[in-house]
C-alpha cells in the first residue's frame, strides 16, 4: 500500500469534525443543566479534550491497537510514547490495508478516546466532584476504553468472532452508557431528585450543541470508512438520514404520549439516531438508515422511562439515549447487513438473507460490551468513592459545580 | 404623593411605558418578577417529565406621582397592559410620604 492523498485528506478533516464533537456535546449537556453546574458541565467535557488526548498517545492508543489482530482482550507497548508512530505508514500487517499516515490513524482514534467518556457526563451531571471525575477519566480510559477498542476495532476477540461496529455503537456509545449507568448506582441522585423540578436552563444551547453533534458526526461514522471511497459516501448519507428519521420517530412518539412535540424531543431524537447508525453506517444501504432511525427515536423514547422504574438519577438520559440506542443500532445491523455495501460484510442480516448468524454474533458482542463495561466501571467508580470520594458535599452542591468546583460563574448579573 | 405599582405581562412592558410617557409622566422603575395570581403557573415538558412551573415571569413598574394625576394614570396602565385574558396583572396605589431628588435636595412634588 502506498500512501493516498485523497483518502489522507478525508481522514484529515475528519478528525477536526469529530473533535468538535466534545465542545458540541458540551454545549448538547451544558443547555441541560441547572444554570448554576453550565460551568461544571462543559468544564468536564473541554477538560477530556485535554488529558484524553495525551493519554491516548502516551499510552493507550498502544494498548488499543498494538498488536492488533491477536484476536485477544487488549493490545500492547509497542506503539508508547508514539514509538514508530509517525508520518508514514504502519508496517503492521493487520492495519496494513491503511493508506493514510500511522500518526493521522492515532489522531483520528483519539477523537474517539476523547468524547467516548465525556459522554458519561450527562448521567453524572451536577454532583460529581472534579478531582474524583479527573481521576476516573484517566483509569476509565487506560482500563475499559482501551481493551474494548482493541477487541472490537483492533482485531481483538469480538471483531475475530465476527460482530461488526463500523464506528462505535459497542466501543463508544453502549461502552460509555453502560458506565454511566455504573457510576450513577454509586453515586446516588442529584439532591432533591425527583421532587424538585430540575428543568434545563438553556434549551437554545442544546439546540446548538446538536447541530454540531450532528455535523461532527459526518467525520465520526463517513471517516471510519478510512478512506474517501463509496463506503464512506454511504456512511455520510446513511448517518444523516438517521439522525432525521430518528427525529421523526422520537417527536411522533413524544407527540402522541405527551401532547406536545418539544425542541429538546428534536435534539434527543436526532441524537438517538445518530448513536443507532453509528455501528451500522458503512454497512447498510438503501432505505435501512432511515427504519434504524425510526425504530431508535421511538425505542430511546420509551427507554425513558428505565430510569424511572429502577428509580435512578440518569440525569440527561445517557442510558436512554446512549447504551439504549447503540444496542438497537447494534442489533438492528444483524438485521440490514448488506454485503453489497461493504465488502467487509461476510454475514449479510437476516432481512438480506443471510441467517441468523450475524444477528447471535451482535446480540454476543453487545452483551459482553455491556457486561465488561458495566462492572469494570463499577469497580473504578467504587474504588475512587472509598478513598477521594465521587461526590461534592451538600453544601457543594446547593452552592452548584461552577462556583463550588471552579470558583466561576457563568452568568454574571 | 403617591406610589403606583402595577405587575404587568412581560410582553405588555412597552405598551405601558409608552402610554405613561404619552400621559407625561417623567420617570419610571422597572424590574422582572416571578409570582402567581388567579393565573397560577404553567406545566412544562422536558423528555417526557412534566414540571409544574408556579411562579410566572411578570414585569414590576412603579411610578411616582402627585394625587391629582394617580386616577389618570391608574387608567393609562390598565389600557395600556389589558389583553383581557387571565395573568394580566394587578395595580394598586400606596401613600408616600416624602420624595428627595438626590441631586439637587429638591422634595416632594419639586423631586417628581
Amino acid at each position: 500500500m502506498e500512501l493516498d492523498s485523497g483518502n489522507t485528506a478525508w481522514v484529515l478533516m475528519s478528525t477536526a469534525l469529530v473533535l468538535f464533537m466534545t465542545p458540541g456535546l458540551a454545549l448538547f449537556y451544558g443547555g441541560m443543566v441547572r444554570s448554576r453546574n453550565v460551568l461544571g458541565m462543559l468544564m468536564q467535557n473541554v477538560f477530556a479534550m485535554g488529558l484524553m488526548a495525551v493519554l491516548w498517545v502516551a499510552l493507550a492508543f498502544s494498548l488499543a491497537f498494538g498488536d492488533a489482530g491477536n484476536a485477544g482482550v487488549i493490545g500492547n507497548f509497542d506503539y508508547v510514547w508514539l514509538r514508530d508512530v509517525g508520518p508514514g505508514l504502519t508496517d503492521q500487517e493487520f492495519l496494513s490495508f491503511l493508506t493514510i499516515p500511522f500518526i493521522l490513524f492515532c489522531g483520528f482514534q483519539m477523537t474517539f478516546a476523547i468524547i467516548t467518556p465525556a459522554l458519561i457526563t450527562g448521567a453524572t451531571a451536577d454532583r460529581l466532584k472534579f478531582s474524583a471525575y479527573i481521576v476516573f477519566l484517566a483509569v476509565w480510559l487506560v482500563l475499559v476504553y482501551a481493551p474494548l477498542a482493541h477487541m472490537v476495532f483492533g482485531g481483538g476477540w469480538l471483531a475475530d468472532m465476527g460482530a461488526l461496529d463500523f464506528a462505535g455503537g459497542a466501543v463508544v456509545h453502549m461502552n460509555a452508557g453502560a458506565a454511566a449507568l455504573a457510576v450513577v448506582l454509586l453515586l446516588g441522585s442529584r439532591k432533591g431528585y425527583p421532587d424538585t423540578p430540575m428543568p434545563p436552563h438553556n434549551l437554545p444551547m442544546t439546540v446548538l450543541g446538536t447541530g454540531i453533534l450532528w455535523f461532527g458526526w459526518a467525520g465520526f461514522n463517513a471517516g471510519s470508512a478510512l478512506a474517501a471511497d463509496g463506503v464512506a459516501a454511504q456512511a455520510i448519507v446513511n448517518t444523516f438520514l438517521a439522525a432525521s428519521a430518528a427525529m421523526l420517530g422520537w417527536l411522533a412518539v413524544e407527540r402522541l404520549r405527551g401532547g406536545h412535540a418539544t425542541t429538546l424531543g428534536a435534539a434527543s431524537g436526532a441524537v438517538a439516531g445518530l448513536v443507532a447508525i453509528t455501528p451500522c453506517a458503512g454497512f447498510v444501504g438503501g432505505m435501512a438508515p432511515a427504519y434504524i432511525g425510526l425504530v431508535a427515536g421511538a425505542v430511546c423514547y420509551l427507554a425513558l422511562g428505565i430510569k424511572k422504574a429502577f428509580g435512578f438519577d440518569d440525569s440527561l438520559d445517557v442510558v436512554a439515549v446512549h447504551l439504549v440506542g447503540g444496542l438497537v443500532g447494534s442489533l438492528l445491523l444483524g438485521l440490514f447487513a448488506d454485503a453489497s455495501i461493504n465488502g467487509a460484510v461476510s454475514n449479510e442480516g437476516l432481512f438480506l438473507g443471510g441467517g441468523a448468524d450475524l444477528l447471535v454474533d451482535q446480540v454476543v458482542a453487545s452483551v459482553v460490551t455491556l457486561v465488561f463495561s458495566f462492572v469494570a466501571s463499577i469497580v473504578i467508580a467504587k474504588v475512587i468513592d472509598v478513598t477521594i470520594g465521587l461526590r461534592v458535599t451538600e453544601a457543594a452542591e446547593d452552592q452548584g459545580l461552577d462556583l463550588s468546583q471552579h470558583a466561576e460563574v457563568a452568568y454574571a448579573d | 404623593m403617591k406610589l403606583i405599582t402595577a405587575i404587568v405581562k412581560p410582553f405588555k412592558l412597552d405598551d405601558v411605558k409608552a402610554a405613561l410617557k404619552e400621559a407625561g409622566v417623567a420617570g419610571m422603575t422597572v424590574v422582572e418578577v416571578q409570582g402567581f395570581g388567579r393565573q397560577s403557573g404553567h406545566t412544562e415538558v422536558y423528555r417526557g417529565a412534566e414540571y409544574t412551573i408556579d411562579f410566572v415571569p411578570k414585569v414590576r413598574v412603579e411610578v411616582l406621582a402627585a394625587e391629582a394625576d394617580v386616577d389618570r394614570l391608574v387608567e393609562v396602565v390598565t389600557a395600556a397592559a389589558r389583553t383581557g385574558k387571565i395573568g394580566d396583572g394587578k395595580i394598586w396605589v400606596t401613600g408616600v410620604d416624602r420624595v428627595v431628588r438626590i441631586r439637587t435636595g429638591e422634595v416632594d412634588a419639586d423631586a417628581l
